[in-house]
């Protein structure tokens, strides 16, 4: 049977439908049903960060398994019968018996999640997305850079890199709040700021008089970094204005875009790249992200309301 | 007399300039030490000279009656504050404060001034340097403006 | 004496009244058969229980913006176009328990639930809409998670597709390369040749499936003459499509033209009801809603259809990156003909022409496009002498 060939039948990647006896099926790697039901994990710890943000220590209500993830990687965090949101996983990679999350009261989920206790249980689905280039660092300087609760998913790749730190050159950590009162990991803070091989530098926007630090914005603090631009490998999260002002500093003093890694938020249902919610245009957030390096993500970054 | 040409040609500010505009600007120059919790300069004031800041910490504050001071920038070794080319003299709209032992080079503006204006080959290498320094606070301060971390 | 053997591939002629039995066979054979019937003046997919379902005696009439049934004379089968609905509906339903969950005490127990649809059988399925099934399975079987509820009834579905004998008033499947004559994607293709003196069907055995399914039934192979009418009939449709789109490098076209003026044009008529994406056969986005009972003991996952048009689907706390209805009109169209190629290897839009027809202000994709490309031929530098 003939038919005139059209355009778009020439094309690469033109409409191609498949044998349905039985659908040519690929990629079926993963076990059906389980990325779409949350395993229950128990809260073992609850500590408060700031006026609205706490960190949750969890373990699986079964089992002893412990929870693998790769640092950047996120969770699908679910309250019974309130809803479910992604949070970034920001314990260690190296201790999986504990599953870690820093959560910010923002909505009404996250605010049902801050207000669990100790022995209160959670759904939990993951991990998901795609994690810091650590393996990549090796040999170079490393620049992790964080704006307000981006530092949650940077302290996984914090964790590994200081447990590895022979391997790299420089190490620094540069991390912008609000105030003192918004800061993150205060102790921790304070620890690594101990240690003679991590440089940390830490500011906030404004600050009260007796508040000792510094007092001014994360871009301008990039200065004071040590790193050689060619071999430097940059980690950055935070707010969508704080990336764009680092990043262009960073190129400004000569780093290059694939060496540069941002980790980005889109509103996400599913956490499975089939609800079609986190979409940054071509990407889903959830599963080509949400790190990604910027020579790939430059021109959707920088375009708007996409 | 000490010359600090040497620690002026070390701060970034002046980084490049001319030895011959270094001198210059050496005879506007003086050092000053500033104690931890001693104030570098005061609102109101008259913004009569211009800090290169040498070493130590430095915090620019507004005070607030309801809040006490609200520190809105810190200045570190490298920094410079002060206002240039002001057809009167210009007043401070913040406090600096020593946070802890600092050292600074003070340039009297004044003087300063009248040396651009005879010499506008060094009128201009400072224009530059002063542009740049306005530009980099600007960006410093929209960030803090826009509150990036806000909910 | 002894038919010869019937393979894949083979083509069989078949009276109206064979398509009886071929529905009793497939409900013997424990499926569910769908196809289009007509319901309060619209037009449907729904259980069939028998050929006297199917609208014969009924075409329609589509244009932007306008969907009317008419009457025919000739008595087709399948004498009308796509309907506001597309099979999507059974794969893929509008509404959907994922799972339950109970709390007792602290703790939390998850109850995925059974699949308990019996397998569908698609009756009448048109070329587009079998392209349709064919992206949404790379959607939904082909990426790094496999949606298990999609599997389970796409395994089991029966597909009885449906050439097209006239054109259909908004659709441009030949652009696509989607229509109108079905090529792949089938158990059994149909076309329906209806002349003064003579109804048939020649039928295209496309799988195993289908090949055992006429095997049942006493059916002789098509003669060359009456697979020449089939070609004629599907010729016919094609010569009188009245819209096409040129997809030449679309995407490459596209993905420049995100800042086209075009953009607000059609956002002051858009009304972002998001029709186009409730009826396009191949949108996919949905959102999860999380409930509990009032006891507080007994809670529930549902997914249900979502369009991107609503400010809500791109919230992120402090407001939407999709704050304008231009941003999200361009996010469809991009979605459907530009980043869809580079999600799925292939494009979202089958040509089926619904967007079209259900778009209550006629904004026709085909004039969007047309309108885009046509803006980059004026820009460019006028070298006359």
């Amino acid at each position: 049977m003939e038919q005139a060939p059209s355009p778009a039948q020439e094309q690469p990647g033109a409409a191609v439908p498949h044998l349905p006896e039985p659908p040519r099926l690929t990629n079926m790697l993963n076990p059906l049903a389980e990325p779409m039901l949350p395993e229950p994990y128990r809260v073992l710890k609850r500590i408060r960060e700031t006026g609205d943000t706490f960190t949750l220590t969890l373990a699986p209500v079964q089992g002893e398994q412990g929870f693998h993830f790769a640092p950047g990687q996120f969770n699908m965090l679910y309250v019974f019968g309130v809803g479910e949101v992604p949070i970034s996983i920001s314990g260690d990679p190296d201790r999986p018996e504990k599953l870690v999350h820093t959560v910010r009261a923002v909505g009404a989920v996250s605010r049902a999640i801050c207000g669990l206790e100790k022995g209160d249980v959670l759904g939990v689905r993951g991990p998901f997305g795609t994690p810091w280039p650590v393996a990549k660092a090796p040999g170079q300087d490393v620049l992790v850079i964080a704006g307000g609760l981006g530092l949650a998913p940077l302290r996984p790749a914090v964790y590994h890199l200081l447990a590895r730190r022979a391997e790299y050159g420089n190490l620094e950590l540069i991390y912008g709040a609000r105030t003192p009162e918004d800061m993150v990991y205060r102790r921790e803070l304070e620890r690594w700021r101990g240690r003679f091989d991590f440089r940390v530098h830490v500011t906030v926007d404004t600050a009260l008089g007796d508040w000792l630090g510094n007092v001014g914005v994360v871009p301008n603090l990039i200065s004071r970094a040590r790193f050689d631009p060619v071999q430097t490998m940059a980690l950055i999260c935070g707010p969508g204005v704080m990336m764009r002002f680092t990043v262009q500093e960073l190129l400004n003093r000569g780093l290059k875009m694939e060496n540069i890694y941002l980790s980005m938020e889109r509103n996400m249902k599913c956490g499975l790249g089939l609800c079609g919610h986190c979409q940054l245009g071509p990407f889903f957030v959830c599963k080509d992200g949400p790190v990604f390096p910027y020579d790939r993500l430059r021109d959707w970054f920088l375009m708007r309301e996409v | 007399m000490e010359t600090l040409e040497p620690v002026l040609a070390a701060h970034p500010f002046l980084q490049g300039l001319d030895p011959r505009h270094l001198k210059v600007i050496g005879e506007c120059a003086s050092r000053v030490d500033f104690k931890a919790g001693q104030f570098l300069f005061r609102g109101q004031e008259e913004a009569t000279q211009f800090f290169l800041i040498n070493q130590g910490q430095v915090a620019l504050e507004i005070f607030s009656a309801r809040r006490g001071p609200i520190i809105i920038q810190s200045l570190r070794e490298g920094d410079a504050v002060g206002w240039l080319w002001f057809p009167k003299p210009y007043h401070w709209h913040y406090d600096a404060r020593a946070i802890s032992l600092s050292r600074a080079t003070a340039l009297d503006v004044k003087g300063l001034m009248q040396r651009c204006e005879q010499d506008h080959l060094l009128g201009y290498e400072m224009m530059k340097r002063y542009a740049h320094l306005l530009a980099v606070q600007f960006r410093v301060t929209i960030l803090q403006l826009v509150d990036i971390y806000g909910k | 004496m002894l038919a010869a053997a019937i393979n894949i591939g083979d083509e069989m002629v078949l009276e109206p009244q064979v398509l009886q039995q071929m529905l009793e066979a497939l409900s013997s054979q424990g499926y569910q058969p769908v196809g289009p019937v007509l319901r309060q003046g619209s037009l449907v997919y729904d259980r069939l229980s028998s050929l006297k379902d199917l609208p014969r005696g009924w075409g329609d009439l589509q244009e932007g913006g306008a969907f009317r049934l008419k009457r025919r004379e000739d008595g087709a089968y399948f004498g009308f176009g796509v309907g506001q609905q597309s099979w999507k509906q059974f794969l893929y339903p509008p509404r959907q328990r994922l799972w339950q969950a109970r709390q007792e005490g602290s703790g939390l127990q998850i109850l995925p639930p059974a699949e308990d649809e019996p397998p569908f059988a698609f009756i009448g399925v048109h070329p587009c809409d079998l392209q349709a099934i064919a992206v949404q399975d790379r959607v939904f079987l082909e990426g790094p998670f496999v949606d298990p509820h999609y599997r389970a009834r796409r395994e089991k579905a029966f597909i009885l597709a449906v050439n097209c004998g006239h054109a259909c008033g908004t659709g441009f499947c030949v652009s696509m390369g989607t229509g109108p004559q079905a090529t792949r994607g089938f158990d059994l293709s149909l076309t329906e040749v209806l002349t003064d003196r003579e109804h048939y069907f020649v039928a295209a055995i496309g799988t195993e499936r289908g090949r055992e399914l006429i095997s049942r039934l006493s059916l002789k192979k098509a003669g060359v003459a009456e697979r020449e009418a089939a070609v004629q009939v599907v010729a016919r449709a094609a010569r009188q499509l009245g819209r096409t789109l040129d997809t030449t490098e679309i995407k490459a076209l596209l993905y420049r033209n995100y800042e086209n003026p075009r953009w607000d044009q059609v956002a002051a008529r858009c009304l972002t009801c998001g029709n186009c994406a409730l009826v396009c056969p191949t949108c996919f986005c949905h959102t999860i809603e999380d409930s509990s009972d009032l006891t507080g003991e007994q809670a529930e996952r549902w997914r249900r259809w979502d369009v991107c048009y609503t400010v809500d689907f791109s919230y992120l706390h402090g407001g939407s990156v999709r704050a304008t209805p231009r941003s999200r009109y361009r996010q469809w169209l991009t979605h459907k003909l530009a980043t869809w190629m580079d999600q799925f290897g292939v494009l979202g839009c089958v040509g089926c022409g619904r967007c079209i027809t259900w778009c209550p202000v006629a904004i026709d994709i085909t004039e969007e496009v047309r309108a885009i490309r046509e803006s980059e031929l004026t820009a460019a530098p006028a070298a006359k002498e």
